[in-house]
């Protein structure tokens, strides 16, 4: 508030001052059980775990099964940047890391490219591949997008199946491995007197890239202005145009930023396979990224990160279950969606222990104080919790719940203004 | 190539033909589509379904009387609409009715849940290969215009456009068609003048899981062979027809599916069988882009 004016105007007795706040703001959580810095320190923790990973055990299962698991927590990612954040069903999305794969598959044993210099030619294609088909759908409704996605996945397949580049329905075989400048993983690296071999490197490759690069940027993606106006237009389209954001382009940005994610997931896979076939990609895949999305928690990325890894290495460890668990799966979304839409971990959790925090009690006894009428109170204190900066800007990792937060003013604060839904 | 002039009969038979199922099929999307403005994932499935529950019947009954003959299959046929529409209900009430009122994505990840379970749990009970069909109608067939029409193919356009006249009747002329049409237009003004909208919305899945269940049947008799993964691509190509003809609305669900067979048909013969789903889907994407409510779909004002 600019003070000359303030004084002008109240020396005409014309200035109306704004209201004193009922009671203290809190002051942010800091230190090391901020949820915040918490959820980071985990996540730095355990990123330093899978590095450490092959010190530990280095058998060529594990390390090829936790390879495809962290790929797979990267096709999560970019699939929870367009339905956990844009709120846009893909019901395809397996189609743009099938472009990824093919598109590097075949630069690098037609034309000899290396697998670093494919991945502009990859990234062109998935903008191109979601351009063509978020372009006219992305006008329509949520559920038109949901089938016409399906149906670019079966076009993709089926154009794999029939085209002669892409090896028809035997696919591509002896895709290389990366390499950097002249040296490749398949020569392996001794250092300091331990061998790493090719496929621990590549262990080591998609740890970074996937679980760190990918993640991280997702993440942070979304806190940013574009996340931010993801998540608006997820919520309420209208009111979101209305305060200037232009939905079809934001739409089709997280659309496009989704499929460059799942192409770079895609060419990691081709080299972890070595050999890609139309078999694939089909349908199955893209509903268990899907189901992993939403099993953990749409827009949060620990969850996401543990529905993926739950996805993708729950038939590891129960063989006898692996039968079943398409099965499963399929009870599983019903059931998760009936009676924990926001998934396992929601965007918006707090761990338990983290959500202790004393109301400061002079805060208390100043808004009882102040605010006779309780009533008079109760819509204050919730517009207060919700309109937060750290609160809004920080949902992910952190995850900050708005709710639990601010100190209860009262046992019956919740209270606000009942909105009786008029159905 | 000698341009349709001595296919063309052909052409136009084969695409009515497979187009009167996919209206079958497009037919139940669009009825639910245009009550609860949901897309029935499982609705595909739900075909499946109907082809493996015949399949069953038809094994026992073959067992008892030794063999089938058309009557039979007519009773194996209102057996399996009975007892697909009784699954549509149950879907409905398991896992939609809940859901009523929350975000549309929410349901429709749902739907798409309760499709993995669908075939899935086929696929636990009858294995992962396609089964063979216990019945096959057989028939001569004969020349109509150049082209080679069975008997076959009548007897199953027949039942499928009585299936439809009946379905049309039933909306356009009684009750509880009435109270249909009422909630498709507003469903709390209809709610606030006494329709039952929860046992309206019941009879509309069981009516379109009937007829869903129908063409499964059907299919199942013409092609022989089934699988549980059948329903899938007919779930998509039955959408397809209902976005063609306009989505929500009756008349367009049967138009759609034999545009959409038509299209087909002429398609799979300039670009060969292996780029027929593509094309179909290419058509999706380009009447969505160009026309989304479809032929007969009027212009719909509100923003969703």
């Amino acid at each position: 508030m600019a003070a000359p004016k303030t004084r002008d105007a109240a020396a005409h007795g014309a200035y109306i001052a704004a209201p004193a706040p009922l009671r203290p703001r809190p002051a942010p959580l800091s230190g090391l059980l901020a949820p915040q810095r918490f959820m980071n320190g985990l996540g730095l923790l355990l990123f330093i775990a899978a590095l450490a990973l092959p010190f530990i055990t280095a058998s060529p299962y594990v390390i090829s099964i936790l390879t495809s698991a962290f790929i797979y927590v990267m096709i999560a990612m970019g699939l929870n940047v367009v339905v956990g954040y844009a709120g846009l069903l893909d019901l395809g999305y397996i189609a743009f890391v099938a472009v990824g794969a093919y598109t590097s598959g075949i630069l690098s044993t037609q034309l000899g490219w290396s697998m670093l210099e494919t991945i502009p030619a990859v990234v062109v294609a998935c903008i191109l591949a979601g351009i063509v088909i978020g372009g006219p759908t992305l006008r329509l409704r949520s559920d038109y997008l949901a089938i016409v996605t399906l149906g670019f996945g079966e076009i993709i397949r089926i154009t794999a199946t029939n085209l002669d580049v892409t090896g028809g329905a035997s696919g591509i075989h002896g895709i290389p491995t990366w390499s950097f400048f002249g040296w490749s993983f398949a020569d392996g690296l001794d250092l300091g007197g331990i061998h790493f071999s090719a496929k621990i490197l590549f262990y080591y490759f998609v740890v970074i890239v996937a679980l760190g690069l990918a993640t991280v940027g997702a993440a942070r993606l979304s806190r940013g202005k574009l996340g931010r106006a993801w998540k608006s237009i997820r919520d309420d389209e209208d009111a979101s145009e209305a305060m200037g954001i232009n939905g079809y382009t934001t739409k089709l940005s997280a659309y496009i930023i989704g499929a460059v994610w799942g192409g770079l997931a895609g060419t990691l896979l081709a080299t972890h396979l070595s050999a890609i076939s139309p078999p694939s990609f089909e349908f199955l895949y893209s509903a268990l990224i899907l189901m992993a999305v939403v099993l953990g928690g749409m827009g949060s990325t620990p969850g996401v990160i543990i529905g993926a890894l739950f996805v993708s290495l729950a038939p590891e460890f129960l063989r006898e279950f692996s039968e079943w668990r398409y099965l499963i799966f399929g009870v599983l979304l019903v059931v998760v969606m009936i009676f924990r839409p926001s998934g396992l971990w929601p965007a918006n959790a707090v761990l338990p222990f983290l959500k202790r925090r004393k109301p400061p009690a002079e805060a208390v006894a100043g808004a009882d104080a102040a605010v006779p009428s309780d009533a008079a109170a109760r819509p204050h204190a919730a517009v207060d919790a919700v309109a937060r900066p750290d609160a809004e800007g920080a949902p992910d990792p952190a995850g900050q719940d708005p709710e639990s937060t601010p100190p209860d003013v009262s046992p019956a604060a919740p209270a606000a203004p009942e909105q009786e839904e008029v159905r | 190539m000698g341009f349709f002039t001595d296919d063309l009969f052909q052409l136009v038979w084969n695409g009515l033909f497979v187009g009167s199922f996919y209206a079958l099929v497009a037919l139940g999307y669009s009825m639910v589509y245009g009550i609860i403005k949901l897309l029935n994932f499982a609705h595909g499935d739900i075909y499946m379904l109907g082809a493996f529950i015949a399949f069953v019947l038809l094994g026992s009954t073959i067992g008892l009387i030794g063999e089938a003959s058309l009557p039979v299959l007519l009773l194996v046929l209102l057996i399996t609409m009975i007892l697909t529409g009784g699954i549509g209900m149950f879907v409905e009430r398991v896992a939609y009715r809940p859901l009523r009122g929350s975000p549309r994505l929410a349901v429709l990840i749902t739907a798409v849940g309760v499709s993995f379970a669908l075939e899935y749990g086929i696929r636990q009970i009858f294995g992962p290969s396609p089964e063979v069909f216990p019945f096959r109608l057989s028939g001569g067939s004969f020349d109509v215009l150049g082209g080679r029409v069975s008997v076959t193919q009548i007897v199953l356009m027949v039942i499928a456009a009585l299936l439809m006249w009946v379905l049309q009747l039933y909306v356009m002329r009684s009750r509880e068609g009435r109270a249909m049409r009422a909630i498709a237009l507003d469903p709390q003004a209809s709610l606030l003048m006494g329709v039952n909208v929860n046992r309206v919305i019941s009879r509309t899945f069981f009516i379109g899981s009937a007829l869903a269940g129908a063409a499964g049947v059907m299919a199942g008799a013409y092609y022989g062979s089934i699988d549980f993964l059948m329903g899938f691509t007919i779930g998509l190509k039955a959408f397809t027809a209902a976005v063609i003809g306009g989505i929500g609305n009756l008349y367009g669900a049967m138009l759609g599916g034999l545009v959409l067979g038509l299209l087909e048909s002429f398609g799979t013969f300039v670009l060969g069988g292996e780029w027929r789903d593509v094309f179909t889907f290419a058509c999706l994407i380009l009447f969505l882009s160009i026309r989304p409510t479809g032929i007969l779909g009027a212009r719909v004002a509100e923003r969703m």
